[in-house]
C-alpha cells in the first residue's frame, strides 16, 4: 500500500476511524454499525443516521469502504439495508490512524499529561 | 402495527430528508428512515418521540447543510480546474461579464443616483419648488411681495420657504477667498427637516429686519477654512467686511441648493423690499402638509395667483404659479441623456451576453466527447450540469467583481452628468444597493446564459456523443448561435446610429457661432462687497485701476469688466418699454442688462455694426447711454435708423448710442434674450447693486495662463482684500455649454467601440466553428469540382446573411430610439441619412472583417487529407 494514499487521509475524523473500527471483525449495515460504534464505546458517542451517512458517502468515495454484495439469508434480511465492508486501505488507514494516536499518547505519557493504564 | 403518530412522525422525517441533495437522499434516503423507524419503536411515550424527532430535525438540518457545502465545494474545485485549463476562453468569459455588467452597474448607479433615489431630506416627495409663471417663462423666480402673498393665503405647505444663491468674500482666514452660499429665508431648514451638526439653524428672530448678522456654514467650509474648530459656534467672522455670528454647521451630506453652497445667511427683509413685484430673486420651496396632493396645491397656487392679478393688475399681469416636484427639477435633457445612456448600457450587456452565451455553447460543443466519457463512466447527468452550471457561476463572480471595480472607477468619470440643479453630491456613492444590483444582475446574466448552453452540452453527451466525437454540432445549436450573432450585430447598428447621430449634433453644437471671441480670452471674476463698494465712483476706482495696469501687461490688447460673462448667467432680464407701450415682462418684451467697462466689445470681439461703444465719458451725471444687440433693433425699430432714439428700461431712460452683433447670452443651444450694454459708470449708487461688473475679461495674444500672475498682484494691489474666484478661459466657458453631451458621446462612442468588436469577433467565432465542422463536406465539393472561390464565396455569403439579418432590425430599432431622444440630436433628424449609411457600412465592414480569415481557411481545405482521414 502507497504511503503517501494513506498519509494523505491522516488523521482521521473520529467518526471515521470508529466506523472503520465497527467493520474491521465483520461486514455491517448502518444501524448495525451506530450499534456497534455505541457498543465500542459504552455508548459515548451515538451516530446519527445523517453523520453516519455523509461519513460512509465520504469514506465510500475515498476508497476506506466499499458496498458488499455479500447479504445474510434472506429471512435475517432487510432488502433496504446495504452492507458495508472495510478495504485493505482502510484497513490500513485505521492500522495508520491507530499507530498516530498512539505515538500522541506516549508523548502525552513522556509529559505526564496522560493517565498510566493499569 | 405502527400507530397513527409513529406514521405522522415517519412522514415528517420523509419529508424533512427532502432537505438533502437529490442523489444523496436516492442513494441513502431509505436506510435512513428505516433507521428512525427502527428508533422510534425503540421511544415510547410522546415526550421521547418528540425529543427523538427534535433532534433528527436539527440533525438532519445540519447534516444536509454540510452535505450541499461539501457538493459545492467539490464542485466548484472540479470547475475551477476545468477553467483554469481553458486560460483563453476563461479570460474572454470573465473579460466579457466584466464589459457587459460593469457598464450597465456604473451607468444604471449613476441613472438611480440622479433620477430615481429619494432625495437626502425626510420624506422627500413632499418637498414641492414653487415658480412665478410669466408668458414665454414656464420657471421664474418669485418676488418677495408674491412670496409673502402666497405664504399668507397657501393652506397647502406646512411652511415655504425661499432662498437664492449670492457669494461674499471671507476675510480673515487666510488669503481673501470669494465663497458660494445661500441667502435664505429663517424657516429653510425646518421646511428641508435637516437639523445643524453641531449648533442651531435658524430662528425666527435670525430673519427679521435689522436682526444682527448670522451664518450657518457648510460641513466642507467647516473643515476648509476652521480646521473643524469644535467651538467655531458662537465666533464672529466676516463675510463682505460685514459680522456674522456662526451659529451652526450643517451635515457633511447637506447640499442646498447646489453642491457648492458652503454657507446659508438668513434673510432680513425690511419693508421696502416688498414694493417691486418684477424683482423675481427668490426660488420658493415648500414642504406639503401630509395628505395635500401635488394637484390639490397646485390649484391652490392657481387660486391665490388668480387673486394676486385682481389685486396687482399692473404688476402682476399674466403672473401664474407653478407647483414643481423638487425631485422633477431634472431638466428633460438630463433626463434623456441618462436614459439613452442606460439603453446603450443595455445593447452591451446584450451583445456581451449573447458573445458570452456563443463562447459557452461552443464550449460545450467541444466538450461533448469529455461529457460523454464522465456519462458512461457513472457520472450522472445532474452532476454534468450542476458542474457546467458551478462553472457559469464562477465565470459570472469574477466576472461581477471585476464589473464592480469598473464601475467604480467609472463613477467619478460619469459623475459630470449628475445635474447641479439636485441637491445631492457629485459622486454616486457604491453602496450596498450598487453591490446588489451588480450581484442580482450577474446572476441573472449567468442563469439566463449559462443554463441553456449547459442544458444542451447534458442534453448531446451520450453515447452518440462518444461515437461522432466533436466533428458535428446540432442544427439546433447553429441556429441558436446565428440568432445570438444577429442579436449582437442588431444591438451594434443601434449603437452605431445612435453615436453617429449624437456626434453629429455635437459638432452641430460646437460649430455654432456664440457672436464673441473665444481663444485668447481669460476671464476672472471679482466680485465687489458692498457696502464697501455701494458707491458707484468707489466701483470706478477699483475697474480704472485694474484695467489701466492689466492693459499694460505684455500680449493683452484689450481688457474689461462686465456684470457677469455670457453663457454663466441667464438672468438680469428686464422689461422694454419702448415709446410708451407696456412694461409687462413677456418673452417678447424683454432683454438682458449688463454693465460693462469700455472696451469690452474689442476684448470680446462683438463686433459694433454702427454708432459706437461705451466710453469713459459715459457718466452717472450725462443721459444714460445703451448700446444694443441687432435683435433689439429688429424687434422695436425694424428697417428704421436706431441710434439716438429712446427707450425706459431697469427704472430708467436710455439713449441707443451703438448697434453690436448678438450673442448667445443664455448658451449655444438656448434662445437669447436681446442684449442691452449699460455704461458702468452710469450704475447709480446703491442700486441694483447685484449688477456691478464682476468679471474681467483679457484679450491676449499671449498664452493667458502666464498672465494670471501679475493679474494677481494688480488685483492685490488695487484692494488687497479683495477675492479672485472663476479664474477660466472663454473657450472652457464655451466648452463647458457641450460638457455633458461631450461625456455622454464619448461614453457611447466607447460602448460602440466595445460593441462593434464584439459583434465582430462573435461573428468570426461563430463562422470560423461553423467551417470546421464542415470540414468534410467542403473536401467532398472539392474532390467534386468546386473552386476555392466558391467555398470562399458561400461562407462569405453566410456572412453578409447573418450581418443583413441584424441590420435591418437593427436600423429600425435606431430609427425608434432616435426619435425619442429627438431633443438632444439639436437639429440633427432622426432619419439623417448619412449616419444610418455610415453605420450600416461599418457594420458591413465589420461582418467582412469577421468572415475574411474563416472563409480564408474554408479556401484552404486539403480534400485529399479530408478523405484520408474520413
Amino acid at each position: 500500500m502507497a504511503d503517501d494514499s494513506i498519509t494523505s487521509l491522516l488523521p482521521l475524523q473520529p467518526t471515521t476511524f470508529h466506523i472503520l473500527l465497527s467493520l474491521t471483525d465483520e461486514d455491517r449495515h448502518g444501524y448495525a454499525i451506530i450499534l456497534e460504534v455505541a457498543r465500542r464505546t459504552q455508548g459515548e458517542l451515538k451516530l446519527s443516521a445523517g453523520t453516519l451517512y455523509r461519513s460512509i458517502q465520504r469514506m465510500l468515495e475515498s476508497g476506506l469502504i466499499i458496498e458488499t454484495r455479500n447479504r445474510p439469508a434472506p429471512e435475517m434480511d432487510d432488502e433496504r439495508r446495504r452492507y458495508y465492508r472495510i478495504t485493505p486501505l482502510g484497513r490500513a488507514v485505521a492500522e495508520a490512524e491507530a499507530g498516530r494516536l498512539r505515538d500522541l499518547l506516549k508523548m502525552a505519557r513522556l509529559c505526564g499529561v496522560a493517565p498510566r493504564t493499569t | 402495527m405502527r400507530s397513527r403518530t409513529e406514521d405522522d412522525l415517519m412522514n415528517f422525517y420523509r419529508l424533512l430528508l427532502h432537505l438533502y441533495p437529490y442523489s444523496f437522499r436516492a442513494e441513502y434516503g431509505d436506510e435512513m428512515s428505516s433507521i428512525f423507524a427502527l428508533e422510534l419503536g425503540r421511544h415510547s411515550g410522546m415526550a421521547a418521540r418528540c425529543r427523538l424527532w427534535l433532534g433528527a430535525f436539527f440533525e438532519v438540518c445540519f447534516n444536509a447543510a454540510m452535505v450541499h457545502w461539501e457538493i459545492a465545494r467539490r464542485d466548484l474545485f472540479h470547475s475551477t480546474r476545468s477553467l483554469l485549463g481553458s486560460p483563453g476562453f476563461t479570460l474572454t468569459a470573465i473579460l466579457l461579464v466584466t464589459i457587459g455588467i460593469g457598464a450597465n452597474v456604473a451607468v444604471f448607479t449613476l441613472a438611480n443616483f440622479v433620477m430615481v433615489k429619494p432625495l437626502p431630506f425626510p420624506e422627500p416627495e413632499r418637498l414641492m419648488k414653487v415658480w412665478e409663471k410669466h408668458a414665454g417663462y414656464s420657471r421664474m423666480e418669485l418676488s418677495p411681495a408674491n412670496y409673502r402673498d402666497v405664504i399668507a393665503s397657501s393652506q397647502s405647505f406646512t411652511a415655504l420657504a425661499a432662498y437664492n444663491g449670492n457669494s461674499m468674500s471671507l476675510i480673515g482666514q487666510g488669503e481673501p477667498q470669494r465663497i458660494d452660499g445661500a441667502s435664505v429665508t429663517a424657516n429653510l431648514f425646518s421646511v428641508l427637516q435637516r437639523p445643524a451638526l453641531i449648533g442651531r439653524s435658524f430662528s425666527k428672530a435670525d430673519g427679521l429686519a435689522g436682526a444682527p448678522g448670522t451664518v450657518v456654514l457648510s460641513y466642507a467650509l467647516w473643515q476648509a477654512a476652521f480646521g473643524g474648530d469644535p467651538s467655531i459656534v458662537g465666533k464672529s467672522v466676516s463675510l463682505d467686511d460685514q459680522p456674522y455670528t456662526v451659529i451652526g454647521v450643517m451635515p457633511h451630506d447637506f447640499h442646498f441648493p447646489a453642491r457648492e453652497t458652503q454657507f446659508w445667511t438668513p434673510f432680513r427683509f425690511e419693508e421696502g423690499d416688498y414694493q417691486d413685484r418684477d424683482d423675481n430673486m427668490l426660488e420658493g420651496i415648500g414642504r406639503l402638509k401630509p395628505g395635500v396632493s401635488l394637484e390639490q396645491a397646485r390649484s391652490e397656487l392657481s387660486l391665490i395667483a388668480a387673486r394676486l392679478r385682481r389685486q396687482y393688475p399692473k404688476e402682476n399681469e399674466n403672473v401664474d404659479l407653478s407647483v414643481i416636484a423638487l425631485r422633477d427639477e431634472l431638466t428633460t435633457e438630463s433626463r434623456l441623456l441618462l436614459t439613452g445612456l442606460c439603453g446603450a448600457a443595455l445593447c452591451v450587456l446584450v451583445i456581451a451576453c449573447a458573445n458570452l452565451a456563443n463562447l459557452l455553447l461552443a464550449r460545450s460543443l467541444a466538450r461533448r466527447r469529455e461529457l460523454s466519457i464522465r456519462l458512461s463512466l457513472g457520472a450522472s447527468r445532474r452532476n454534468l450540469l450542476r458542474q457546467l452550471l458551478s462553472e457559469s457561476l464562477l465565470l459570472g463572480l469574477a466576472g461581477g467583481a471585476g464589473a464592480t471595480a469598473v464601475a467604480i472607477a467609472a463613477l467619478p468619470l460619469l459623475s459630470r452628468l449628475v445635474p447641479n440643479a439636485l441637491p445631492i453630491q457629485q459622486v454616486p456613492p457604491v453602496d450596498a444597493q450598487t453591490l446588489l444590483f451588480a450581484l442580482g444582475l450577474t446572476l441573472i446574466t449567468v442563469i439566463a446564459f449559462g443554463v441553456a448552453p449547459a442544458l444542451q452540452a447534458c442534453r448531446d453527451a451520450g453515447f452518440s456523443g462518444l461515437r461522432v466525437g466533436t466533428r458535428t454540432g446540432g442544427t439546433g445549436n447553429h441556429r441558436a448561435r446565428s440568432a445570438l450573432v444577429i442579436a449582437e450585430l442588431g444591438a451594434s447598428v443601434v449603437l452605431l446610429v445612435l453615436s453617429g447621430l449624437l456626434i453629429r449634433a455635437l459638432w452641430r453644437v460646437q460649430s455654432t457661432d456664440p457672436g464673441f471671441r473665444t481663444s485668447g480670452i481669460l476671464s476672472l471674476r471679482t466680485e465687489l462687497p458692498f457696502p464697501k463698494y455701494n458707491k458707484t465712483s468707489t466701483r470706478d476706482q477699483f475697474y480704472s485701476k485694474v484695467l489701466t495696469d492689466v492693459r499694460r501687461l505684455p500680449g493683452v490688447t484689450d481688457a474689461a469688466y462686465i456684470t457677469a460673462l455670457p453663457m454663466t448667467w441667464g438672468g438680469g432680464i428686464w422689461p422694454v418699454l419702448v415709446d410708451g407701450r407696456s412694461q409687462i415682462r413677456t418673452e417678447s418684451n424683454s432683454a438682458s442688462m449688463r454693465f460693462v467697462t469700455p472696451g469690452l466689445f474689442s476684448t470680446l470681439g462683438i463686433p459694433i455694426k454702427s454708432g459706437r461703444a461705451v466710453s469713459e465719458t459715459d457718466t452717472g451725471d450725462r443721459p444714460y447711454v445703451a448700446v444694443v444687440s441687432e435683435s433689439f433693433v429688429r424687434r422695436y425699430w425694424p428697417n428704421e435708423q436706431p441710434i439716438g432714439r429712446h427707450f425706459n428700461f431697469a427704472f430708467h431712460d436710455h439713449e441707443v448710442i451703438g448697434v453690436v452683433g448678438d450673442i448667445r447670452a443664455r448658451g449655444l443651444e438656448r434662445t437669447s434674450e436681446p442684449q442691452v450694454y449699460l455704461s458702468s459708470k452710469q450704475d447709480p449708487d446703491g442700486w441694483v447693486t447685484y449688477y456691478a461688473p464682476k468679471d474681467l475679461v483679457i484679450h491676449s495674444t499671449q498664452p493667458t495662463e502666464q498672465l494670471l500672475p501679475a493679474i494677481r498682484e494688480i488685483i492685490h494691489k488695487a484692494d488687497p482684500e479683495q477675492p479672485i474666484s472663476n479664474v477660466r478661459t472663454m473657450e472652457d466657458v464655451v466648452a463647458g455649454e457641450t460638457e455633458s453631451r461631450t461625456i455622454q458621446m464619448r461614453v457611447l462612442v466607447v460602448f460602440t467601440g466595445v460593441a462593434i468588436v464584439l459583434a465582430g469577433l462573435g461573428l468570426y467565432g461563430l463562422l470560423a466553428f461553423m467551417v470546421s465542422m464542415r470540414q468534410q463536406e467542403f473536401g467532398i465539393r472539392l474532390a467534386l469540382g468546386a473552386g476555392p472561390g466558391d467555398l470562399f464565396k458561400m461562407v462569405l455569403l453566410q456572412g453578409v446573411k447573418l450581418a443583413v439579418a441584424g441590420l435591418l432590425p437593427g436600423l429600425a430599432l435606431a430609427y425608434i430610439a432616435a426619435r425619442l431622444l429627438e431633443s438632444l440630436l439639436a437639429g440633427v433628424r432622426p432619419a439623417d441619412a448619412l449616419t444610418f449609411s455610415t453605420a450600416a457600412a461599418l457594420c458591413l465592414i465589420t461582418t467582412l472583417l469577421g468572415t475574411l480569415l474563416p472563409a480564408l481557411r474554408a479556401v484552404r481545405t486539403d480534400p485529399t487529407a479530408i478523405m484520408r482521414a474520413e
